[in-house]
């Protein structure tokens, strides 16, 4: 307040009114007007992170602890019955939650870092660099990625890591082309020129001045990569090239309880053993896509197609 | 020289680029293998002997080039070399023809399996899209716009062996109007074949069409916001008269695209399918192939997809040149 009350000041009025908000304020404002999907998606994702995060304590039972009795029914002790094995399916599942989001969280990492900084470097440099980088991905885009990532599996042998750097690789193609191009459009603006002439690094006009500028479609990319890199794993997984026994996981779970399922009109529960770790890929998917079509509404002002 | 007929041969010049490069991929994907190939293949009962002729009959004493090369020009005939399973250490003591199996031989049964499959898909899937997407587009914002674009959303995030366990519970076990294996064989009659193969067909049918709905009704949606469309709505056009004889002929070309783009999907999404319903198709043996690391059928299969792949879009970029009426006529 002014020193003098019967003083009339701008500058004070002007204060009372706009009231800078804080992060989290306008975090919540901008939460409260989410749609009802936006919502759903985040309370799925935020569930599973849960899960994922705290497994040791929800999972009744061991990732991989043996009880004597495969293929247990659903009763008490074993929710949801247990495998050949005779592991607990709800145990398992818990754990797979970690397992199976923490390596499709972090292949989609390393294929932005690659990707996305290529891209970059593709963006700034132009000339040969671009030319010959754009050629490559080109042509790794002219094979399926599920069919080059089976492929290059059978010459390097199925483990976590070789799963982690081929996906990651593969996949890095596509955020290679996006930030690419969302790069250019930034990199011919005046202030990077600036940076350019005086004297800046190319690391710091690809950090600083140019992925500021590009991170709500990458960030989008982001949850879409996701998921797409999840679904691919699941798959490989499933045909069992994936991520190998006795590693709890939502793809390989679906192959070895997958005979359950002939027995449908004898018992429902047994055949819907399979399809839990089915659905629980299916939902997190759908959750995703929920948050990331809210995001891209909310940073691009992207409406629906329609006039 | 048409401008046309010089786009498309540049197109098609290129997409053989591509072909080459991806063949050349294709086959260095052996040399990557860390350590010695040979002896990882042939394993511990491995000798002396045994590795330096196996060595000289896939030809690793040559150079790289000159093995490429070689590869190529038998690849071309339809000679993808042998097999290494029923391959081991005592093979050397036996003649080559008995326990080596060709890939070619393996291949082409399951090659015409799966574009059996295939081919049935893109017969329910594409007319059924187009409906779909065209009358979305028909009636967008309306009750039945919403649906069908939800359940498409839907359907585009579940794994394949998701939908395709719903269906075997639904229409194989607790009904069981079809089949849930798909054990076709050379001489399974024809309507036997659909029948046992309408399972599969329909999975790969569901994943599919939601992509190329969504796709066609945005392709439609994009164009009726262009001038010339509000022109032929304000001369008094019905609604269906301006989408189809307006708007559809120019949405040809990202049709075609996404068509062509979502039947090479298909040839990927059929790995999984073929797995869950064991249909003998070249998937299948790809995936097998894998977990025996039988190298030779793994690069056949993956030099059949990406060949089927890379043609597909070629094919699609054709038919968006051609009928780009901008081409047509030139300056």
């Amino acid at each position: 307040m002014s020193k003098l009350d019967n003083q009339y000041s701008a500058k004070d009025e002007v204060a009372t009114v706009f009231i800078r908000r804080t992060f989290f304020q306008r975090a919540l404002i901008t939460l409260k007007k989410a749609p009802f999907t936006a919502w759903l998606g985040m309370t799925i994702v935020c569930v599973y992170i849960f899960v994922a995060v705290f497994a040791p304590f929800i999972a009744p039972y061991g990732e991989a602890q043996i009880f004597k009795d495969p293929y247990a029914p659903w009763d008490e002790i074993h929710v949801f019955g247990t495998d050949r094995l005779g592991r607990d399916i709800l145990s398992r599942l818990i754990y797979g939650a970690r397992n199976t989001m923490g390596i499709a969280i972090l292949t989609t990492l390393l294929a932005f870092i690659i990707g996305g900084g290529l891209g970059l470097l593709a963006a700034i440099l132009r000339g040969w660099v671009d030319q010959f980088l754009a050629r490559f991905v080109d042509i790794l885009m002219a094979i399926p990625s599920l069919i080059f990532a089976l492929m290059l599996l059978s010459i390097f042998g199925s483990t976590a890591f070789n799963l982690i750097i081929i996906i990651a690789v593969l996949d890095s193609t596509r955020v290679f082309r996006l930030s690419r191009a969302v790069g250019m459009n930034v990199a011919v603006m005046e202030y990077v020129e600036a940076a350019r002439l005086r004297g800046e690094k190319i690391s710091w006009i690809m950090g600083r001045e140019i992925l500021p500028n590009i991170l709500p479609p990458l960030v989008a990319e982001f949850g879409l990569r996701f998921c797409y890199v999840f679904l691919m794993i699941a798959s490989l997984s499933f045909l069992g090239v994936g991520i190998q026994p006795p590693t709890a996981d939502w793809g390989s779970m679906v192959r070895e309880t997958g005979e359950l399922i002939q027995y449908a009109q004898y018992d429902i529960t047994a055949a819907m053993t399979p399809i839990l770790p089915a659905a629980a890929i299916g939902i997190l998917t759908i959750g995703v896509n929920f948050v990331v079509d809210w995001f891209l509404y909310l940073t691009s002002g992207l409406k629906d197609e329609h006039k | 020289m048409h401008p046309i007929i010089a786009t498309l041969i540049k197109r098609i010049g290129l997409g053989f680029v591509s072909l080459f490069f991806v063949s050349l991929i294709i086959f260095s994907s052996l040399n990557l293998l860390p350590g010695d190939f040979v002896e990882a293949v042939l394993g511990q009962s491995r000798t002396e002997e045994t590795v330096a002729t196996f060595r000289k009959e896939l030809g690793l004493d040559k150079p790289f080039h000159i093995r490429y090369v070689k590869w190529l020009s038998a690849a071309v005939q339809g000679d993808l070399g042998s097999t290494f399973s029923g391959r081991n250490a005592s093979y050397a003591n036996q003649p080559q023809q008995s326990t080596a199996r060709t890939v070619t031989g393996l291949l082409k049964p399951r090659l015409y399996n799966t574009f059996f499959l295939a081919a049935m898909t893109a017969l329910i899937a594409v007319p059924l899209s187009l409906f779909l997407g065209i009358t979305a587009a028909l009636y967008r914002n309306t009750f039945y716009d919403r649906t069908v674009n939800a359940s498409a959303l839907a359907t585009i995030s579940m794994p394949e062996f998701f939908v395709a366990y719903i269906l075997i519970i639904c229409l194989a076990s607790i009904y069981q109007i079809f089949p849930s294996l798909s054990n076709v064989t050379a001489s399974t009659p024809f309507f036997e074949r659909v029948y046992l193969s309408i399972l599969p067909a329909l999975t790969l049918t569901l994943v599919t069409v939601a992509h190329m709905m969504r796709m066609t009704r945005a392709a439609i949606i994009n164009l009726l916001s262009s001038p010339y469309i509000e022109m032929a709505q304000l001369k008094g056009l019905s609604r269906s008269k301006v989408i189809l004889e307006h708007a559809l002929p120019n949405a040809w070309a990202p049709i075609a695209n996404i068509i062509a783009f979502n039947l090479a999907y298909l040839i990927v999404g059929v790995v999984v399918v073929e797995v869950v319903f064991v249909y003998p198709g070249v998937g299948q043996l790809m995936v097998d192939s894998v977990i025996k690391r039988d190298i030779p059928v793994v690069q056949g299969c993956a030099l059949v997809f990406a060949l089927t792949y890379i043609l597909l879009n070629l094919i699609a970029d054709v038919i968006s040149i051609i009928t780009n009426p901008r081409l047509l006529y030139p300056k």
